[in-house]
C-alpha cells in the first residue's frame, strides 16, 4: 500500500532515533529544503529516494515494499526472447486494462523422443492477428524418467523462448539449470518437502521459483513466505488446482487478496496447467493465470487460444483503430470497386485481408465511425449516410476512379436511400454482410 | 499464527430467476421447464454465494435448411437439418436443454407458415423454445405475433425485441404468456434502458430475458465480455434493471467468422479446419458464459458437449 507524505517522514532521518543519523537532518542533500518536502515529493512519486544518502537500511527497505506493485512482476527469459508476467492491478479489465499476458507453453517430457520438434514448432509458430504477429511463449521440460540434463538443452538448442524446468527433485533440477544456462528459466516446483533446497537452487541460479500447494490457500501463503525468507524474492505460484472449479475460486481470491487485502504473502504471478482442454486454458486466460502450460501442441487450439488472450488485454479504453482514408488493395486501376467501412481495426482487418487474399484489385474506404465496428457504429450513429458521404467527399477518392459506384456493407442495407440523397449521381450498392463473403460478392457483382 | 481468511465479497443483489417453458400442469404442453439466474455471486463463485441452475445451452434449428451455413456445421446434423421436426428431435437428442427456432428469412415466410412450423417443432421436442424471427423488424412482427397466438401458454422466448422494434412482440407476448429476449448493442445503459421500455409496457420482469449482443472470438468477443461483467456486477450491487439473465448466441457470431468457414487458403497456424471451427464456437461461448451468459444459443452438436463438460465441472 502506497505511504502518505507524513508516514514517509517518519522514515527518514529528520524523525530517526539515531543521533548519527538524526544529525543529516534537513541537510538539503536531496535538492528538497527539508526532510519534510522530500518526504512530500516522494509520497507524490516526484523523486526517488536514492537522492538521500542518510536513509537508514530498514526504512529503505519499508519505503521500497510499500512501493512494490501488489503482484510481482516476474521476468524469465530464453536464449533470445523473454516474458514479464504479473503487476495486474485490477480483477475486471473494464476497471482499467490486463497488462501481462499470461504466456503460453507447451509441455515436453523428458522420456519424449521428440521434445526437440515440438519445441522447434513452437518457436516458429505464429499467426497473424489484425496486423499482429502472435506466438507461443516457451516450453515446459518435465522429468519423467529420461534424461533431464540433455532435453534441456536439445529444447534450449531448438527454441529461442524461455523454458519451464519441472521436477520436485533437487538434484535433476540442478542438472537441469546447468544446462540451461545463459537463460533464466522458472524452475516448478517447491513443495512442503523439497522447498529448502530448491529455495537454495533459485537463490544460487537466480531464477524465479514456483511455490506448489495442494489446494490450499494457507498452505500456499506459508510455503511462500518460507521460500522469500529463504532468499527467493522471484516467486510463481501453484495452488495445486488442475480442474475448473477449484482453480477458478482459488484464484479468484488469490487475485482478491493480492489487489484488495494487500496480502504480500500471496502478492506474485500464478501459473496454471490446462492438459489438453482449450476450455480450461480459455478460462485461466480470463480468470488470472500468469502462465499456462498445455500438454499438446496443436494450432488448432492454440489459435483461438492467443486470440482470446489478445482479446482480454486488448486495453478496453483504446480500441485498436486504423486512420480513416483510402486503402489500395491489390494494385487497384481506376475502374476497380470501391468499397466502405468503418475504422474498428477488427473491421478494417476482416474486409482487407478477404480482398486481399482473393487476389482481386480494390479500393477501401475507411470511415471514422471512432473505432467502433458496422453495426455498434450503425447503432450508434457514427456510421450514417452523412459520414459515409463525408468520407466519399474528403478523401479524394473521386480523383482515383473513374465511376461512381460504391459498395456499403449489408448490414447497413438500410441507409441505401438516404446515401444516395447525400451522393447525388452515385450508384449504391449493398454488399454482402460478412466480410468472408466479399470475394464470392465482387466477383459475381462487380463489372 | 492467524491464518489468511477466504476473500469474500458481500453483494446485495440477485439475478432474477426466470423461467422457460410450461408443463402441461403449467398450462403448456412442454415435458419440462428450464430455470436460469438466481446467482448471488459471479459466475460459479460458490464459495461466496448461490449459483441455483446452471447455464442452460439452446440448440439452434431453422424452419429450412440455411444456405449460409458452412457444410462441416450442416453435416455435423446428419441430414436431420433438412428437415425442422427432425432437427429439433435431434437437438434434444443431442442433449440441449432448449431448442431456439429460426426463421430463415424467405418467400414463404408468413404468419400461416409460422404457425404450422411452430407446431411441427412443438410436437417434435418436448424442451421449450426459443424463437427468433428472421431479421426484419416488419415481417418479425407479423410472424411473431402469431407464433404468439399459436404457442399460447407455453412460456416460449420471443424475440428479438430491440430498441427500434419491440412494441409489437412484446405485447403480443403479453397477451398469450411468453417471454422476451431484449437486445441492444452491447452497451450497459442502452440494455438496461430496453428492459424499462418493456417492463413499463406491463411485462413482469420475470419474463424477460437480456440480450446484450457479443462479438465472436476475434470479432469483438471482449466488448460482449466486459459488457456482460459490468451488466452482472451491477445486478450483484442491486441495481435491479440489470438483474435478468443474459442470453447470448455465440453460435451464431463463431460460424460467421472466417475462422469457421475457411476451409482453405488460410494460412497453417490456423490448424486443421474442423478442430479449428468448433473450438472457435466453444471458446466463444465458453468465455461469455464466464462473464456471466446464463443461455448461450449454439449451432454444433459437439460443441454442446465441449460448453457441457465444462458448466458441469464448475458446479460440481
Ligand atoms: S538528504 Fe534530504 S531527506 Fe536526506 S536527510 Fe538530507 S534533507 Fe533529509
Amino acid at each position: 500500500m502506497a505511504l502518505t507524505g507524513l508516514q514517509i517522514y517518519k522514515l527518514l532521518p529528520a524523525s530517526s532515533t539515531k543521533p548519527e543519523v538524526k544529525a543529516h537532518a534537513n541537510c538539503k542533500e536531496c535538492g528538497y529544503p527539508t526532510c519534510l518536502a522530500f518526504a512530500m515529493k516522494l509520497a507524490a512519486k516526484q523523486a526517488e529516494l536514492s537522492l538521500c544518502p542518510y536513509v537508514e537500511e530498514e526504512s529503505k527497505r519499508q519505503l521500497e515494499e510499500s512501493a512494490a506493485p501488489p503482484i510481482r512482476l516476474i521476468t524469465i527469459a530464453g536464449s533470445a526472447k523473454k516474458l514479464e508476467v504479473g503487476n495486474e492491478l485490477v480483477l475486471y479489465r473494464h476497471e482499467k486494462t490486463f497488462y501481462h499476458p499470461p504466456g503460453l507453453f507447451v509441455r515436453v517430457k523428458d522420456t519424449q523422443p521428440d521434445a526437440a520438434q515440438v519445441a522447434e514448432a513452437v518457436a516458429a509458430y505464429s499467426v497473424d492477428y489484425v496486423g499482429m504477429s502472435l506466438t507461443l511463449d516457451g516450453v515446459a521440460v518435465e522429468a519423467a524418467g529420461g534424461d533431464f540434463a540433455s532435453t534441456v538443452a536439445a529444447v534450449k538448442a531448438a527454441c529461442p523462448f524461455p523454458l519451464i524446468l519441472m521436477t520436485s527433485d533437487p538434484a535433476t533440477a540442478e542438472a537441469g539449470l546447468k544446462a540451461a544456462q545463459g537463460t533464466m528459466p522458472l524452475l516448478w516446483a517447491a513443495d512442503a518437502q523439497n522447498w529448502q533446497a530448491m529455495a537454495k537452487l533459485a537463490a544460487q541460479y537466480k531464477v524465479p521459483l514456483v511455490v506448489l500447494a495442494n489446494g490450499d490457500l494457507n498452505a500456499l501463503a506459508d510455503l511462500a513466505e518460507q521460500v522469500k525468507n529463504a532468499g527467493v524474492e522471484d516467486i510463481v505460484l501453484d495452488p495445486g488446482t488442475r480442474g475448473y472449479a477449484d482453480s477458478l475460486a482459488i484464484f479468484t481470491q488469490l487475485r482478491r487478496l493480492a489487489l484488495k487485502k494487500n496480502e504480500r504473502k500471496v502478492g506474485y504471478p500464478l501459473i496454471a496447467f490446462a492438459g489438453d482442454d482449450a476450455t480450461l486454458a480459455a478460462q485461466h486466460i480470463a480468470k488470472y493465470a500468469g502462465f499456462i502450460v498445455l500438454d499438446r501442441f496443436d494450432p488448432a487450439m492454440v489459435y483461438p487460444l492467443i486470440v482470446l488472450r489478445a482479446n482480454l488485454f486488448t486495453d478496453p479504453q483504446k480500441p485498436i483503430q486504423v486512420l480513416p482514408g483510402v486503402y489500395e488493395i491489390n494494385k487497384p486501376g481506376p475502374s476497380d470497386p470501391l468499397m466502405i467501412t468503418t475504422n474498428f481495426s477488427i473491421t478494417y482487418f476482416s474486409v482487407a485481408n478477404e480482398v486481399e487474399s482473393s487476389g482481386l484489385p480494390g479500393w477501401l474506404l475507411v470511415a471514422d465511425a471512432e473505432g467502433m465496428s458496422v453495426l455498434t457504429a450503425w447503432a450508434a450513429g457514427k456510421f450514417d449516410a452523412e459520414r459515409i458521404a463525408k468520407t466519399v467527399k474528403t478523401t479524394g477518392i473521386e480523383q482515383k476512379i473513374n465511376h461512381k459506384r460504391l459498395i456499403i456493407p449489408g448490414h447497413v442495407a438500410v441507409l441505401l436511400g438516404e446515401i444516395e440523397e447525400e451522393l447525388p449521381g452515385w450508384e449504391i450498392n449493398v454488399g454482402p454482410r460478412e466480410a468472408v463473403d466479399l470475394p464470392n460478392y465482387l466477383k459475381t457483382r462487380w463489372g | 499464527m492467524p491464518g489468511i481468511e477466504v476473500p469474500k465479497e458481500k453483494w446485495s443483489g440477485k439475478v432474477r430467476e426466470v423461467t422457460l417453458g410450461a408443463t402441461a400442469a403449467e398450462g403448456g404442453t412442454r415435458s419440462r421447464t428450464v430455470t436460469v439466474g438466481g446467482e448471488t455471486t459471479l459466475p460459479f463463485l460458490k464459495f461466496e454465494g448461490e449459483i441455483p441452475h446452471p447455464p442452460a445451452i439452446a440448440l439452434e434449428v431453422r424452419d429450412q435448411q440455411p444456405n449460409d451455413w458452412p457444410s462441416i456445421l450442416l453435416e455435423a446434423w446428419n441430414g436431420a437439418t433438412q428437415d425442422v421436426a427432425e432437427w429439433a428431435k435431434a437437438a434434444e437428442a443431442a442433449g440441449a436443454d432448449l431448442v431456439a427456432l429460426r426463421f430463415n428469412a424467405s418467400e414463404q415466410l408468413n404468419a400461416a407458415y409460422a404457425r404450422k412450423i411452430l407446431r411441427r417443432v412443438l410436437s417434435a421436442t418436448g424442451l421449450p423454445l426459443i424463437v427468433f424471427g428472421a431479421g426484419q423488424a416488419d415481417l418479425d412482427n407479423e410472424i411473431l405475433v402469431a407464433v404468439a397466438e399459436e404457442g399460447k401458454g407455453e412460456r416460449l422466448v420471443l424475440g428479438v425485441c430491440e430498441e427500434k422494434n419491440y412494441r409489437t412482440i412484446v405485447a403480443a407476448a403479453l397477451a398469450h404468456g411468453h417471454l422476451v429476449d431484449a437486445r441492444t448493442p452491447m452497451d450497459v445503459n442502452l440494455s438496461k434502458q430496453l428492459t424499462i421500455l418493456i417492463h413499463d409496457m406491463g411485462m413482469p420482469l420475470e419474463r424477460i430475458i437480456t440480450d446484450p449482443t457479443t462479438g465472436a472470438l476475434g470479432y469483438g468477443i471482449e466488448y460482449g465480455y466486459s459488457v456482460m461483467e459490468r451488466l452482472r456486477i451491477a445486478a450483484l450491487q442491486g441495481d435491479t434493471m440489470t438483474q435478468q439473465p443474459m442470453l447470448v448466441t455465440p453460435g451464431e457470431e463463431a460460424w460467421r467468422t472466417k475462422e469457421a468457414r475457411a476451409a482453405e487458403g488460410v494460412p497453417a497456424a490456423w490448424g486443421d479446419y474442423v478442430e479449428r471451427a468448433i473450438n472457435w464456437e466453444v471458446l466463444t461461448a465458453s468465455t461469455l458464459i464466464q462473464s456471466g451468459a446464463d443461455i448461450v444459443v449454439l449451432r454444433h452438436p459437439k460443441s454442446l458437449q465441449r460448453v457441457r463438460a465444462m458448466i458441469n465441472a464448475l458446479m460440481s
